[in-house]
């Protein structure tokens, strides 16, 4: 055992915390983005529905999980402010309107299904739907330009390639959603999702090597990094994985499909990371072991979030394994 | 414009008002919830169902409501006191992350299942769930209130400088983490949450009970509602007497470790002794109300009280006047009002938990309309009492961020505009009215509809209502 001593003069076990916890943080972000991201996903395909039936299935696919998904973005948060406070302070001070437009966007899509199973009136569900379909459409774009703006160190609010980072990231979630929905729906609905998804994976691709293409231009600070295996494995593992899913999806494989996607969004989170380090604040010029917080409470950050973070994954293959399966429209609340 | 300063303070202020209603509305709920949900499994009784039923939507929703404002409280820190952050974060992020992760995840997740899963898991599983989201619910006001706590009675750090900043160094966690005000901080929190619920329960309960016992309506599942005011009574009962006792308690600590909050909570001036404690105060002078001095109102108080509340028991004790610290005082006049305010609330809490209990021991409880028109006024105010709790205690400690530590004029993000500030604090203005407006439409709306009819009720407990009917005769 480690005693206390050495718990405030050496890191745990000798580990390289420091680049441990940005690994960590992207992996906490990831999961945000994969699992919100299909609540995006069907949030944005939601627009493509007109029958009320359909609505209601669509609604009730991430009525359970969407609470759970989006702690994650809290957890995010948290673990930033607890691992690198200066970091934290600097990111979210400076990109200070772009932050409060988040949250702006990200509370209207948390209100608006609440709101529309209130009341059966069309225009109260008409001003809901459409809340639901706005705000699940702009968080992935500001939350893509948000992470586009950290990885290049932009001192404006909003970029070229922040705007195709946000394409890039709303485009993602419709991928995610519309596989999410094929484990989720049956028939003609699920059907119509499939094309959806299939459609987005080509346009992903797409988009995400026009956007790579533009930083690599525009950040020769980058140039270097993309040379790297890494990236370079990255990029591969993307343009292999689309061409996977959409063929899952072709093939009616919806779990191969769904868990491709899954793949996707990590392949994406890794690629900043990747183009980011060794900083963890390319503006301030802070690199991950400068940014760090000091011995001992990284240690016990790190006891803590290696015992809980894997108690918190449990709770999520339990979580989908008690709602596993296609929904169920007569499940509404209590 | 306004200046960033005094801009970002306002919105922390806003933001923490509006959003302590909902953790309190959850963390209060919690242990109704839980057993409810015990209740209904084991004695198959529709009524508990329903009881489950009604106020776990009213839980959902204020859980929603509450995540929504309680990421704009986590982001506060970062976008509007990034010098705070910077400062404090090596102690002061640790707890809000493991809210993250301890806390608010299990509360999460396992709503997900309380709310959907009655059919799908089994009653084990269930019940589990209910007590992972209430466990999860009172986690995360463990992790808040370790770092609020920490703000009030900072311990287990050194300063150090780096880079240009004075940043806080952990030296030693549990001190820090189980820093002195804790404990009092949690009971009071928690026992007002509960509190507050059985408040609003007992006054939502009453307007039906009245509406058909005095003034002769016929309500539906008028059981339902004579259960809910029997239980919230029982409640309010218990920690009614405890949140004052404990409360006193509180204010002990809070003299001998913020002495300057404790002053101004008292609105005393100059060193003095033998200092009376005022129940009920009345300003002769309007520049009495905006500038208290004990001295000057007029009130009935109890000679030597406040001597006697600091020091735990000696009306002579001396306590220190606001003149004679070096710094400014915070604003006299918001915490010595507000704490008078949460004190006579704390009072009439327990008045109304003794003559409501009074009445049901005696078999009138359903007839005393004054009782009825007393808790429907009541309703809300357990949660006025809160706002005001926390007033005492956050505008008490001004002008420090972190006492003794930090001031929160330093504490604001340097890069931040006047211009920014204004424009986000007018949207959050806008955007709060909306919140409410609509949190409190909904709320109005589940409890105007009451508790779902019992013929809804799910299938395999339909089974059960008549197995329990057939054995128990009721």
């Amino acid at each position: 055992m480690t005693n206390v001593e050495s718990l405030a003069t050496k890191p745990l076990f000798g580990l390289p915390l420091a680049e441990l916890w940005f690994a960590l943080l992207f992996f906490i972000f990831g999961m945000f983005l994969f699992l919100d991201g299909f609540d995006f996903g069907v949030g944005v395909l939601f627009a493509t529905r007109n029958d009320d039936h359909e609505k209601e299935q669509l609604l009730a696919a991430v009525g359970p999980f969407w609470d759970g998904n989006e702690v994650w973005l809290v957890v995010f948060g948290g673990a930033l402010f607890a691992a690198f406070p200066s970091v934290y302070a600097n990111l979210f001070s400076r990109y200070y309107l772009l932050m409060f437009a988040i949250l702006a966007a990200l509370g209207l899509r948390g209100l608006a299904p609440e709101m529309y199973e209130e009341r059966e009136d069309d225009r109260w569900r008409t001003l809901w739907g459409y809340s639901f379909v706005i705000g699940s459409t702009v968080t992935p774009f500001l939350l893509g330009l948000f992470v586009m703006n950290w990885l290049v160190g932009a001192t404006g609010l909003i970029t070229p390639v922040g705007v195709l980072g946000g394409v890039t990231v709303l485009v993602l979630t419709i991928v995610d959603g519309a596989a999410f929905l094929g484990l989720k729906t049956r028939g003609a609905l699920r059907d119509e999702m499939r094309d959806y998804g299939i459609r987005a994976a080509v346009g992903y691709l797409g988009i995400a090597i026009i956007t790579l293409g533009v930083i690599y231009v525009t950040e020769p600070g980058l140039r270097s990094s993309f040379r790297s295996i890494t990236v370079v494995a990255l990029v591969m593992l993307t343009a292999t994985l689309t061409g996977i899913y959409t063929v899952a999806l072709r093939r009616r494989r919806y779990y191969a499909a769904f868990a491709a996607t899954a793949t996707l969004v990590f392949g994406l989170v890794g690629l900043v990371a990747t183009l980011l380090f060794p900083f963890v604040d390319r503006t301030a010029g802070l690199t991950v072991r400068e940014a760090i917080i000091s011995t001992l409470p990284l240690n016990i950050m790190s006891i803590m979030a290696s015992v809980l973070l894997p108690i918190v994954l449990g709770y999520f293959v339990m979580l989908y394994s008690a709602f596993s399966g296609p929904v169920d429209t007569e499940e509404t609340y209590g | 414009m306004v200046d960033p300063v005094l801009a970002s303070r306002l919105q922390f202020a806003l933001t923490t008002i509006v959003h302590i209603i909902f953790p309190v509305m959850s963390m209060g709920l919690a242990p109704f919830l839980i057993y409810f949900t015990w209740k209904e499994i084991r004695t198959k009784q529709p009524v508990y169902e329903q009881l489950r039923r009604f106020w776990t939507r009213i839980f959902a929703v204020s859980f929603v409501v509450g995540t929504v404002t309680g990421l704009v409280l986590e982001f506060e820190f970062g976008t509007n006191f990034a010098a705070f952050s910077t400062t404090a974060g090596e102690l002061f992020g640790g707890p809000l992350a493991l809210e993250g992760m301890m806390a608010f995840m299990l509360e999460a997740t396992f709503l997900g299942i309380f709310v959907f899963g009655r059919d799908r898991v089994s009653d084990r599983l269930y019940f589990l769930s209910s007590i992972a989201v209430g466990l999860g619910t009172w986690l995360s006001a463990v992790w808040i209130l370790i770092a609020n706590s920490w703000m009030q009675t900072p311990r287990g750090f050194e300063i150090v400088v780096e880079n240009g900043n004075r940043i806080v160094k952990l030296t030693d966690p549990l001190a820090a983490y189980l820093n002195p005000r804790f404990p009092y901080m949690f009971i009071h929190m928690q026992n007002a949450a509960v509190e507050s619920v059985a408040l609003f329960m007992a006054g939502v309960a009453a307007y039906y009970v009245f509406r058909h016992h005095v003034w002769g309506y016929p309500i539906k599942h008028i059981d339902f509602w004579e259960k809910t005011l029997k239980i919230a009574l029982a409640v309010l009962l218990i920690t009614a007497p405890l949140q004052v006792i404990q409360g006193d308690e509180y204010a002990r600590h809070v003299s001998e470790t913020q002495p300057q909050k404790f002053a101004a909570m008292e609105a005393v001036w100059e060193t003095d002794s033998y200092v009376p404690e005022y129940i009920v105060a009345f300003p002769t002078d309007v520049n009495d109300l905006l500038n208290p001095r004990t001295k000057d109102l007029f009130g009935i108080g109890i000679p030597g009280g406040a001597s006697w509340l600091a020091s735990g028991g000696n009306p002579q004790a001396t306590i220190r006047g606001l003149e004679s610290f070096s710094t400014k005082a915070p604003p006299v006049a918001i915490v010595f009002w507000a704490f008078r305010i949460m004190v006579a609330l704390g009072f009439w809490f327990i008045l109304l938990a003794v003559w409501g209990v009074y009445r049901w021991w005696r078999g009138e409880l359903f007839e005393d309309d004054l009782l009825h028109k007393a808790l429907m006024a009541s309703s809300l105010l357990g949660f006025v009492a809160v706002e005001v709790g926390w007033i005492v205690t956050e505008v008490g400690r001004q002008p420090w961020v972190i006492q003794g530590v930090m001031r929160t004029s330093a504490g604001v993000s340097p890069s931040l505009t006047g211009a920014e500030a204004t424009f986000t604090l007018l949207g959050f203005v806008a955007g709060y009215i909306l919140l409410l407006s609509l949190y409190t439409y909904v709320v109005g709306r589940i409890i105007r509809a009451g508790p779902p009819p019992r013929d809804e009720l799910t299938q395999s407990d339909a089974a059960h209502i008549q197995e329990s009917e057939v054995t128990s005769g009721d």
